[in-house]
C-alpha cells in the first residue's frame, strides 16, 4: 500500500508508478521507441530514403529485418526515423498545448472578468472534431513539421485549459491564497508559486493523453496525405503508400500499425497509471 | 425551464459567434494572397484578381469580417471554387454516407460498450473485467484506418463477405448503399466503443455502491431487477452525455474511415478540399460540424429531464 501522506509527493509517486505492471509495460516500451529514435543512425546501417530496386518488395529476412518498400528501402531504417517524427509531433503538441493551455484556464479561472469569454472559447473549439479542425489549420498553415505541431496544439489546448480552469477555480479560494493576496504578493507570484505548482499532477496527466492523441491524429493527417511532406517517412505515409501492396507486401502497413498502437497504448497506460498514483483516493486502494 | 432554454440559446449563440470568428481567421491564416492561393500556381493575376473582387477579399478585413457573419446569419455558406454550386447543395449531396455511417457506428459502439461495461462493472476486478478494460484501451489505442485496411483485406477482398470499398454507384438502391457501409460502421463502432465503455463501467461503479442499490437488494428483489431497473436508469446520465461527446469522435473518425474505403461523404469531401484549396468547402463543413455538436449537446441536456425526474432546469 502506498502511503501518500508520510512520503514525499515524488518517492510515493515513483513507488505507485512502479507497483504498477501496466505502467512499467509503458515505460519500458516508451524507453525503448525514444531510443531507438535517438540512436537511429547507430542501430541500422541504412538511410531511410536510399533505395534498392533490386530488392523491391523483398518479405522480411535476416538483412531486411522488417522487409523493403515498393523503392527497396528498408522498412526497419524508415519505421525508426518516422518514429522520431512521431514522437517529435506528440511531444511537441504535449509541450505546446499545455503551455497555450495553462495561460487560457489560469487566466478564465482567476480574473472572474475573464472568466465567461474564455470558458466560450474552450467550448467554441471542443466544438471541432481535431481531425478536421487539425486539417483546416495544415491547409491554412501548409504541411511541414512545425505546423502540423502547431495545428494540433490549437486543436488539445483547450483540453488542458479546461483542466487548469477547474483546479484554478477551486484553489483560488484556499485560504493561502487569500494569505497571499492580504500580504500583496504579486499576482504573477500568486499565480506561478500558488496556483500552478500544486496543479502540475493534473497537467501532467493530461499532457500525457494529448501526446498520444496528437501521435494517432498527426498519424491520420498523414495517411490521408495532408500532414507532413510526404518525403519525411511516418508511419501514417507508410501505411497509405503501403496499402496499394497490401496483398503483395502487407509488412508495408503491418509494421507502422503496429507501432503506432504500441506508443499510444504504452502512453495510455502511462496516463492511467500517473492519473490513479495522484489522485489519493485510488492510490491508497492500491 | 423557459429561462434556462433561453440561456443556453443565448450561449449557444455566443459559442456559435466564436465558432464563426475562429473559421474566418483560419482561413485567413494563409500567408500571402489567399486568391492566388486558391486558384494554384497556374493563375494568372487577372483570374487572381477576379476571384479577390468575388470573394470581397480585396476590401478592409473588418468589412470582410462583417460581411462573412452577415452572409452566414442569413444561411449562406458561399459557393465551392472546384464544384461551382453552393456549399450547402454540395454538403446535402454528401450527406448521407456520413450521417448513416455515423449512425450505424453509434449504434455497434453501444450494443457493443454498455453490456460489456455494465457486466465489467458488476464483476469489478474479475478476469472479464480486466480482459474488457485492457480491450477497450487497445481499441481506443489503434488508428481506425489501420483497422479498416486489415478489415477490409480480411473480411470484404479476400472472403467477399462485404463490398470492398465504395457506395454502390450511381444507380445503387437505398439498401445496397447501406450494405455498403457494414464494414466502416463496424470499424468506428469498435474505435469508438471503448470510450462509451470505460464511461458506462465506471458510471455504474459509482452507483452501484450507492444506497438505494443495497435497499432495493435488501428488500430481496432479484439481482436482475437492482442492476437493470434500479442501477442501470440512474447511471444513464454520464453514459448519455459521453454518447452525446462521442458525435466529435465520429465525425473525426469519419474522415479517415471514408478516405479509406473511398465513400463519397463529408470527410471525403474535406480531405479533397484541402488537397484543391476550396477553402469555402473546408469553412462552410467546420460551420456546419460545430453547429451541428453544439446542438447534439443542447439535446442531450434536455434529454436529462426526460431520463432523470430528479434533474430541473
Amino acid at each position: 500500500m502506498a502511503d501518500t501522506t508520510s512520503m514525499p509527493m515524488e518517492a510515493s509517486l515513483a513507488k505507485v508508478l512502479v507497483q504498477r505492471r501496466a505502467v512499467m509495460l509503458g515505460l519500458v516500451i516508451l524507453v525503448v521507441f525514444g531510443a531507438a529514435a535517438i540512436l537511429a543512425p547507430v542501430i541500422t546501417p541504412f538511410e531511410p530514403a536510399a533505395m534498392s530496386v533490386r530488392n523491391r518488395l523483398t518479405a522480411p529476412n535476416a538483412t531486411w529485418w522488417l522487409g523493403t518498400d515498393e523503392f527497396g528501402r528498408d522498412i526497419f531504417t524508415r519505421l525508426i526515423y518516422a518514429g522520431r517524427v512521431s514522437l517529435l509531433v506528440g511531444g511537441g503538441v504535449a509541450i505546446i498545448s499545455s503551455l497555450i493551455g495553462i495561460a487560457l484556464g489560469l487566466a478564465g479561472g482567476f480574473f472572474r472578468r475573464l472568466d465567461g469569454p474564455v470558458s466560450r472559447v474552450i467550448d467554441a473549439m471542443m466544438a471541432f472534431p481535431d481531425i478536421l479542425l487539425a486539417i483546416s489549420l495544415v491547409a491554412a498553415l501548409g504541411g511541414s513539421l512545425i505546423n502540423v505541431v502547431l495545428a494540433l496544439s490549437i486543436v488539445y489546448a483547450p483540453r488542458i485549459a479546461r483542466v487548469v480552469r477547474a483546479s484554478t477555480l477551486v484553489i483560488r479560494e484556499l485560504a493561502y491564497v487569500e494569505a497571499a493576496r492580504a500580504l500583496g504578493v504579486a499576482t504573477w507570484r500568486i499565480l506561478v508559486h500558488h496556483l500552478l505548482r500544486n496543479m502540475v499532477s493534473p497537467i501532467i496527466v493530461q499532457a500525457t493523453f494529448i501526446f498520444a492523441y496528437a501521435m494517432l491524429a498527426e498519424a491520420g493527417l498523414s495517411f490521408l496525405g495532408v500532414g507532413i511532406d510526404p518525403e519525411t517517412p511516418t508511419w501514417g505515409t507508410m501505411i497509405n503508400t503501403g496499402r496499394q501492396y497490401i496483398d503483395t507486401a502487407g509488412w508495408m502497413i503491418l509494421f507502422p500499425g503496429i507501432s503506432i498502437t504500441l506508443c499510444v497504448l504504452a502512453l495510455q497506460l502511462v496516463g492511467d497509471g500517473l492519473r490513479d498514483a495522484l489522485d489519493p483516493r485510488i492510490s491508497k486502494e492500491l | 425551464m423557459l429561462t434556462y432554454i433561453v440561456k443556453r440559446f443565448v450561449g449557444m449563440a455566443v459559442v456559435m459567434f466564436i465558432v464563426l470568428t475562429v473559421v474566418f481567421v483560419i482561413v485567413r491564416l494563409a500567408p500571402g494572397d489567399p486568391a492566388a492561393l486558391m486558384l494554384g500556381p497556374e493563375a494568372t493575376p487577372e483570374d487572381a484578381m477576379a476571384l479577390r473582387e468575388r470573394l470581397g477579399l480585396n476590401r478592409p478585413i473588418f468589412v470582410q469580417y462583417v460581411g462573412f457573419l452577415g452572409q452566414i446569419a442569413s444561411g449562406d455558406l458561399g459557393s465551392s471554387l472546384f464544384f461551382n454550386r453552393p456549399v450547402l447543395d454540395v454538403l446535402a449531396g454528401r450527406a448521407e454516407p456520413t450521417v448513416f455511417l455515423s449512425l450505424f457506428s453509434l449504434i455497434i459502439a453501444i450494443v457493443i460498450a454498455l453490456p460489456i461495461g455494465l457486466v465489467s462493472a458488476y464483476t469489478r476486478g474479475s478476469l472479464f473485467d480486466q480482459a474488457s478494460v485492457s480491450t477497450a484501451m487497445l481499441a481506443a489505442s489503434v488508428p481506425s484506418f489501420w483497422t479498416g485496411l486489415l478489415f477490409q483485406q480480411y473480411l470484404a477482398t479476400k472472403t467477399g463477405w462485404f463490398p470492398v470499398a465504395g457506395y454502390g454507384g450511381p444507380d445503387a438502391d437505398f439498401f445496397d448503399r447501406m450494405r455498403h457501409l457494414i464494414l466502416p460502421s463496424v470499424v468506428l463502432g469498435i474505435v469508438n466503443s471503448a470510450l462509451i465503455l470505460r464511461f458506462s463501467r465506471a458510471a455504474m461503479l459509482d452507483v452501484l455502491s450507492d444506497d438505494f442499490v443495497r435497499t432495493a437488494r435488501a428488500k430481496g428483489m432479484s439481482e436482475w431487477r437492482v442492476v437493470l431497473r434500479h442501477a442501470l436508469k440512474n447511471a444513464l446520465i454520464p453514459i448519455v452525455t459521453v454518447v452525446g461527446l462521442t458525435f466529435a469522435l465520429l465525425i473525426s473518425g469519419a474522415v479517415v474511415t471514408e478516405r479509406v474505403f473511398n465513400l463519397p461523404g463529408i470527410g471525403s469531401l474535406v480531405v479533397g478540399a484541402v488537397l484543391r484549396r476550396d477553402y469555402p468547402v473546408i469553412q462552410g463543413t467546420l460551420i456546419v460540424v460545430a453547429g451541428l455538436y453544439v446542438l447534439i449537446n443542447f439535446l442531450v441536456d434536455m434529454l436529462y429531464l426526460a431520463i432523470d425526474p430528479r434533474v430541473k432546469y
